[in-house]
């Protein structure tokens, strides 16, 4: 088939790929998404939904004010989806609560929260610490067993299916490609020149984004950008459908528009495996029952695991390689967080041809200093 | 509108269907007892509250919602029937209790 020309190719339709390709295609250029089909792992379609702030950034006060910026531009970016796709994202900033079920545990928090504020410096980070009988007043289901939460207004959810529908939507009425079952396994590199053949369809553009989760890693060895990404698995619990009882998402446990409440946050290292184990859901609904004593009585519907898309270090990886300009990588572990950041801002940098120096901290230069320490020793 | 299968059992067993006494086929689901009762619809939905019944008969979709014996959204396509079972249409979300 004739080659086909387009400003950029992206490749991965998740919600870090799909957020790019989106934010070119609302600037007027023509992206095409390649994406591989079902049987790749899809952290965007089995993650918790959490628009999250207030557990970002510990040490890397750009990490805090990236979430921050995201968290702020989000609710214009649900409203331009809506606007042009009909969708409803169910995005809420209602502000969210970490819950703490002993002194030690709400101490620590406060600590933390001390220390995201200390660093935080003129941008400033405005949060409470709140004991029993004040987050009783917020969320009046908590159980006995809660000591105190940290809150801060910053926070909100969303629904991570339904965005993803939306921005695939506004994707193509802006004019952009979508590709399924594209599955991308050479890329012909050169300066601002990128060439990928698919089955017998030739794509070929001046940018590209690796926007393929844990895709990245394999793809960026073939332009000659080192992307160290991991999975780490979560599992997530799902109940029926109940009338409204939390105002606010914690955490660990939100109630999504529908009524449905979702349990989740685990955190394991479980290679490529991503079924589910009846330990961990244990652990999990033993702390949310403790959390929310009417769960006892709530029925759990569904189970499932999903791998997330983990940097060494925790952090989002932007960069564009250095052999072949032009290349970009954009990813994270909070996809559905950054989403109004990545179609909004990166997708701005991305045809600028650079990333500017505020995420600096993001580059994958930070792992070849990983590297350089560990083989000193 | 619902007739049981010809060759389906003679035993019967009596259930309470939003109120009204019936007689349903023994090893029939609370959910084929509602529709044999003639419910029309048997749930409203949680979130736009029209009117529902159940679909796939076999525990997928959550459309057979239920109160059973004062016990909300239960899959009424999973429970079968005993005697004096009392069976009610599931009105929207259920509220939660401690
Ligand atoms: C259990 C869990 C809970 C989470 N909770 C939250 C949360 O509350 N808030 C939050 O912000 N984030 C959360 N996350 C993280 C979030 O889901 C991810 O950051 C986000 O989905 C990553 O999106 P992605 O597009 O990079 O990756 P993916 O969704 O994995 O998409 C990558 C895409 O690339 C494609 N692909 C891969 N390789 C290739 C190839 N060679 N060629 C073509 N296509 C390819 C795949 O088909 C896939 O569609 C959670 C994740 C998990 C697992
Ligand atoms: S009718 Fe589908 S789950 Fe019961």
């Amino acid at each position: 088939m004739a080659n086909v020309d387009y400003d950029a190719i992206i490749i991965g339709g998740g919600l870090v790929g799909t957020a790019v390709a989106y934010g070119l295609a609302r600037r007027g250029k023509k992206p095409v998404v390649l994406d591989e089909g079902d049987i790749a792992y899809r952290a965007s379609r089995g993650n918790f939904g959490l628009v999250w702030v207030q557990s970002k950034g510990f040490g890397v006060p750009e990490y805090q004010r990236w979430t921050r910026r995201s968290s702020a531009d989000w609710a214009a970016f649900s409203a331009e989806l809506q606007k042009e796709t009909g969708i409803y994202s169910g995005h809420e900033r209602s502000g969210g609560v970490t819950i703490c079920l002993s002194d030690d545990e709400l101490e620590r928090r406060a600590t933390r929260m001390a220390q995201l504020q200390r660093e935080a410096g003129d941008f400033g980070f405005e949060y409470e610490m709140l004991d029993h009988a004040a987050l009783k007043k917020l969320i009046t289901a908590i159980g006995p067993d809660v000591v105190g939460a940290s809150h801060t207004k910053y926070d909100g959810h969303a629904n991570p299916l339904y965005t993803l529908r939306a921005l695939h939507a506004a994707l193509l009425k802006h004019g952009g490609t979508y590709v399924p079952h594209a599955r991308v396994e050479a890329i012909q590199a050169a300066r601002n020149h990128f060439t990928i053949t698919v089955g017998d369809v030739t794509y070929e553009a001046p940018r590209l984004v690796l926007g393929a989760g844990l895709g990245n890693n394999a793809l960026g060895k073939l332009v000659g950008l080192n992307v160290p990404v991991q999975p780490s698995r979560g599992q997530i619990i799902v109940t029926e459908r109940v009338a409204p009882v939390l105002p606010m998402p914690t955490l660990m446990i939100r109630q999504t528009v529908e009524g449905t409440l979702m349990i989740g946050e685990s955190r394991e290292e479980a290679g490529f495996d991503d079924t589910t184990s009846p330990e961990i859901l244990h652990t999990l609904a033993e702390r949310a029952a403790k959390t929310f004593p009417f769960l006892r009585h709530t029925c759990i519907v569904r189970t499932w695991a999903a791998l997330r898309v983990m940097a060494p270090d925790g952090l989002p990886i932007y960069e564009q390689s250095a052999q072949y300009p032009g290349a970009f990588v954009c990813t994270c572990h909070s996809g559905v967080t950054l989403a109004a950041a990545h179609a909004l801002h990166y997708a701005g940098y991305v045809i600028d041809g650079a990333i500017p120096p505020e995420l600096a901290r993001f580059s994958t230069k930070r792992f070849d200093h990983v590297q350089a320490v560990t083989s000193q020793h | 509108m619902f007739k049981p299968l010809p060759h389906s059992t003679d035993a019967s067993v009596p259930v309470v269907v939003n109120g009204a006494a019936v007689s349903v086929p023994a090893g029939s689901t609370a959910a084929a007892a509602m529709l044999l009762g003639g419910a029309g619809h048997t749930r409203s939905s949680a979130l736009s509250g029209e009117p529902r019944a159940p679909y796939c008969m076999m525990g997928a979709c959550f459309e057979c919602l239920m109160e059973i014996d004062g016990e909300a959204n239960q899959q009424g396509c999973m429970v079968i029937v005993r005697e004096g079972m009392r069976i009610d249409r599931q009105m929207g979300k259920r509220e939660v209790r401690e």
